[in-house]
């Protein structure tokens, strides 16, 4: 006789009616595949944790995005935000998609030209160009988004340097009405900044101001702070060419579009209160369209969102290390996965999905890392069903940020797969070894040896 | 250990403790546990009765037991 499907027992105190920290239960049924991949062979493969890109959620992500945009206004261009997620292989399914490249380094930069992107279509964005790096965006004329007036004086000398004309744009930040204000990037709209260094870099005229660029904050729960930023810029711009006669040809809204996650400490569910792509799309091109631009003289409208393109494509599978019983009567799962590679637990309650089936009775309980460190909490509250060492999970949303922003700490860096749009399975990012990590250490020759008593 | 008496257990899973007023709910494995605690059953014996009906390693079994029998004593619904 086939015996029966195990359960680890559980007995559990119902509180009804009363507020409950660790919510109610949101999973129904298993993750057993991702795009028709089997999360076990996947984790039987290429180990676990294991990093899952969706190539179909990536490109389905981004058309509708594009979609909400180009409905509404007639001249859209996405920037793929490298710093977001710069694996290659996820970086060109967007300049497949017509990205171009956003970034912030020249790490970054590099990056974006060995993926092949034309240097014409790279945006240099943040505080820290090098000279060299400065003088390779010109050569490539690229756009140059100057951050700081230490930044637009060495790049007037530059310029004299090599003689050629870049193409630039001004960072500037503003109120929307949102806390926090993003005022350390850029130059500031309301105490006259902006104005200083537009009139610096049209009156030295060794520049071509071609664009404005603002950045207005990250996870932006509200769309309207958009259209008070597109507004700001838009009337920027008019005044641009009312006193210049110079025409502004693009106005590049940054990135900052909240993803599904649910950030910590929030009530509702992300997916609840995060704004639809539409959201976003009808405040931007609202205000746009309603500046004083005629239908012929619409800027280009550049949008550098990285987080709410990528962040659904992720997930993290991994494995049950062990379970525990805290002293306060919560259960403890530790996992394989740990925020050295989850860097985003620190900001989200992110949704774990067991990988086999359960049934419908849960504990709550806290969801810990394997490190030896006190910090590495997956989530603090949550409402799973009981699992077993050796059982496996999945993490949404795991897509922004987790690549770029994680640490070789403790243990190392996993293996990151994509699946593509047949659901075949490919190997983008090899895990790290001790050897990967030794080649770049260099060991003084006095320290060779020693002798332990 | 031994399911105090005055407990109520239902079929769905549903205990009660009329002493305290608290009332819990457990998963069909448990309900058959608490009901062969109920019987007098040892630790071992439920153990083999486990072992026999379901898919399980002992270790596995024997770490799930201590940790529900915990949890049942610190519950009030079993005392030693």
């Amino acid at each position: 006789m086939e015996k029966l499907r195990y359960e680890r027992p559980v007995v559990k105190k119902l509180n009804t009616g009363m507020m409950n920290k660790f919510g109610t239960r949101t999973e129904y049924n298993p993750v057993t595949h991702i795009d028709g991949v089997s999360v076990k062979e996947l984790i039987g493969q290429y180990g676990s944790p294991l990093f899952v890109i969706s190539e179909r959620t990536i490109r389905q992500t981004y058309q509708d995005c594009k979609r909400a945009f180009t409905n509404r206004y007639p001249r859209v261009q996405m920037a793929w935000s490298y710093k977001t997620n710069y694996i290659n292989a996820v970086c060109n399914v967007f300049h497949q998609e017509g990205s171009w490249a956003e970034v912030v380094s020249g790490f970054e930069y590099n990056k974006a030209l060995q993926n092949g992107v034309p240097g014409n279509k790279i945006i240099f964005n943040g505080p820290d160009k090098t000279d060299n790096d400065l003088k390779l965006a010109i050569d490539h004329n690229s756009l140059i988004h100057i951050d700081h007036l230490d930044e637009l004086y060495r790049l007037m000398e530059i310029t004299k340097e090599v003689n050629k004309r870049p193409r630039v744009a001004i960072r500037v930040n503003m109120d929307t009405g949102v806390y926090p204000m993003w005022d350390r990037f850029g130059f500031n709209y309301e105490t006259g900044q902006a104005w200083d260094a537009i009139n610096k870099i049209i009156l030295n005229d060794q520049m071509d101001l071609v664009g404005l660029h603002c950045h207005i904050g990250t996870f932006m729960l509200t769309a309207n702070a958009y259209a008070i930023a597109a507004s700001k810029l838009a009337d920027l711009a008019y005044h641009i060419h009312a006193k210049f006669n110079k025409k502004i040809t693009y106005i590049d809204l940054g990135g900052g579009f909240a993803s599904k996650n649910t950030l910590r400490g929030s009530y509702l569910q992300g997916n609840v209160s995060s704004p639809s792509f539409d959201d976003y799309a009808e405040a931007i091109c609202s205000a746009l369209l309603n500046a004083e631009y005629s239908k012929q003289e619409l800027p280009l409208l550049i949008l550098e969102t990285g987080r709410a393109l990528i962040d659904d494509a992720g997930s993290l599978c991994g494995t049950v290390l062990a379970n525990k019983r805290l002293s306060d009567g919560r259960r403890a799962t530790i996992m394989d996965f740990g925020v050295n590679i989850l860097f985003t637990s620190f900001w989200y309650e992110h949704k774990l999905s067991p990988a086999q089936e359960f049934s419908h009775y849960t504990e709550d309980g806290v969801v810990y890392g394997p490190l030896c460190m006190n910090i590495d909490v997956i989530r603090e509250n949550i409402t799973l069903p009981p699992m077993k060492k050796g059982d496996n999970v999945v993490v949404h949303s795991v897509g922004a940020y987790n690549m770029t922003q994680w640490m070789q700490f403790i243990a190392m860096r996993p293996n990151v797969v994509m699946i593509d749009m047949d659901s075949k399975v490919h190997l983008i990012r090899n895990k790290e070894t001790l050897e990967y990590i030794n080649n770049i250490e260099e060991m003084p020759a006095y320290l060779k040896e020693f002798t332990l008593s | 250990m031994k399911i105090k008496k005055n407990i109520a257990i239902s079929e769905s899973g549903f205990i009660f403790n009329p002493t305290t007023g608290d009332s819990f709910s457990t998963n069909p494995i448990g309900f058959e546990i608490i009901h062969l605690l109920k019987e007098d059953k040892n630790k071992e014996e439920i153990k083999q009765t486990i072992l026999s009906r379901y898919a399980v390693d002992e270790s596995t079994f024997e770490k799930d037991f201590y940790d529900f029998s915990t949890l049942l004593q610190n519950s009030q619904i079993a005392e030693e």
